[in-house]
């Protein structure tokens, strides 16, 4: 197999690796801020329900949560599982990866100085002015090193869905890598992850300097 | 009718009991000035008038509007509509300023004249650039609170107060968490309100300014109103506590 048949192969199924990373931090995003809204509920039943909720995604391999969200419905109410993969493999990142980002913006949001609040209040913003034109863009700022993190993190886990079988470019290499006997596929999936990562945090750090005018 | 009347009230972290049955009551145009130890109420009190703290008994007026009432040991608060009403009655300057650090020194001004209150916005520009420079700081209308002094960020909240066109001040130290040269430049502005016929209460340990500017002084000690008359009345008072609270002030 020539170097650039490999490269072809890698890159089609890098193709891959960036569509489970970029749908994963669509739904994850979002969804973090509403398991942080859950995880200060005054109503304790779903607080506790929250808290159970990211101990658990926390807690665990997601390796082993990906391999439970796509057997689990085999074999626990024999649902065909045929075609379900992809929506497993997004289903399991975008859970995982919304506890994480609910406990970044908790950090974020509880480091904000009360004062905020009492100055918000008496100038008379109701609640969601406070939050959505006070709050969270500073939030924003405060939480941008500790996303990026998570980000970069995010891109390396994609290779986690070869464990259910899931064909993008850690599934290829290894393959190329076993029925070719060479190393040298795992040296451009390498490259692969490095330069897509180096692009990710290029790009978080235009945002941190965007957000640099004030502190 | 009195602009804020607070009569009995009571207000308790826990154990500790901070206010002790206080009345006070402010008229159109007067300015009180509130002074005494640290841990005396004087900021709980402010911060009750405020609404930031909740009484746990007595009364708040506001243009004989009832903001709080007790009724049967329950306080209840003015709710929806009425509360935004009296809310926009009067304002508060703290502190340690509370800016927006995110907001320029004009969106900080005039974010709530055209959001809370859906005033028309070169209007509010326009009056936010006439308090800019009765502030002395109509050049920075552009800057970022982190760019200013301390003095600065106080004037500006000040003006961002101002704004919303209240009916009463409140002033909670204003100048505690500034030196000497900036406390004076805040102190400058506040007198400048004072002739404006703003009516405007104040906590502050500046006791020559109290007692220049105030159409009334209180001075509490823990959690009562122990003096309350006239400058001259409260400064002249033959109070023991009052006489060694002051007794720095005098030698100094």
């Amino acid at each position: 197999m020539s170097f650039e048949v490999m490269l072809q192969q890698l890159a089609s199924g890098f193709g891959q690796t960036v569509l489970i990373f970029a749908l994963t931090l669509l739904f994850s995003l979002p969804l973090g801020m509403v398991v942080y809204f859950g995880r200060v509920c005054k109503f304790k039943p779903v607080s506790w329900l929250v808290k159970i909720y990211i101990s658990i995604m926390r807690g665990t391999p997601l390796m082993l949560q990906l391999l439970l969200w796509y057997f689990g419905p085999y074999y626990l109410w024999g649902m065909n599982i045929g075609g379900y993969k992809f929506t497993a493999i997004i289903l399991g990142c975008s859970l995982n990866y919304a506890a994480y980002f609910a406990e970044i913006y908790r950090s974020g949001i509880e480091s904000i100085p009360v004062g905020q609040y009492e100055a918000a209040q008496l100038l008379g913003y109701n609640k969601q002015q406070t939050f959505f034109k006070i709050i969270l863009p500073q939030v924003v700022k405060i939480v941008l090193p500790a996303v990026t993190n998570e980000v970069i993190t995010l891109v390396k886990d994609t290779s986690l869905v070869y464990s259910v079988s899931y064909i993008e470019m850690f599934a290829v290499a290894k393959q190329i890598a076993a029925a070719k006997t060479t190393v040298i596929p795992f040296f451009i999936a390498g490259a692969f992850y490095y330069v897509f990562n180096f692009l990710v945090a290029w790009v978080m750090e235009l945002f941190e300097k965007k957000l640099d005018y004030y502190h | 009718m009195n602009l804020l009347e607070m009569n009995h009230i009571q207000k308790s972290f826990g154990e500790l009991h901070v206010l002790k049955d206080i009345n006070i009551s402010v008229k159109e145009g007067e300015i009180l000035s509130i002074i005494g130890p640290s841990g005396s109420g004087k900021s709980t009190l402010l911060r009750c008038a405020t609404m930031l703290e909740k009484i746990n008994g007595g009364e708040i007026f506001y243009l004989g509007e009832q903001a709080a009432s007790a009724k049967g040991g329950q306080i209840s608060y003015a709710k929806g509509e009425q509360m935004k009403k009296i809310q926009g009655y009067f304002g508060l300057v703290f502190q340690n300023f509370n800016l927006f650090p995110h907001h320029s020194v004009m969106k900080n001004i005039t974010d709530a004249p055209i959001h809370v209150q859906k005033r028309n916005k070169d209007e509010v520009y326009k009056e936010a650039r006439e308090l800019l420079k009765k502030m002395g700081l109509e050049d920075k209308e552009d800057a970022y609170p982190c760019q200013l002094s301390g003095g600065q960020c106080q004037r500006v909240a000040i003006a961002r107060a101002l704004a919303l066109n209240p009916k009463i001040l409140f002033f909670d130290e204003p100048t505690s968490a500034l030196d000497p040269e900036l406390t004076g430049e805040v102190l400058k502005v506040i007198r400048s309100l004072a002739d404006l016929d703003i009516t405007m209460v104040i906590v502050t340990h500046e006791m020559q300014f109290a007692k220049d500017i105030s159409d009334r002084v209180i001075f509490m000690d823990q959690g009562v109103v122990v003096v309350e008359g006239t400058p001259d009345e409260v400064f002249s008072s033959d109070n023991a506590r009052m006489k060694e609270f002051l007794g720095k002030f005098h030698q100094g």
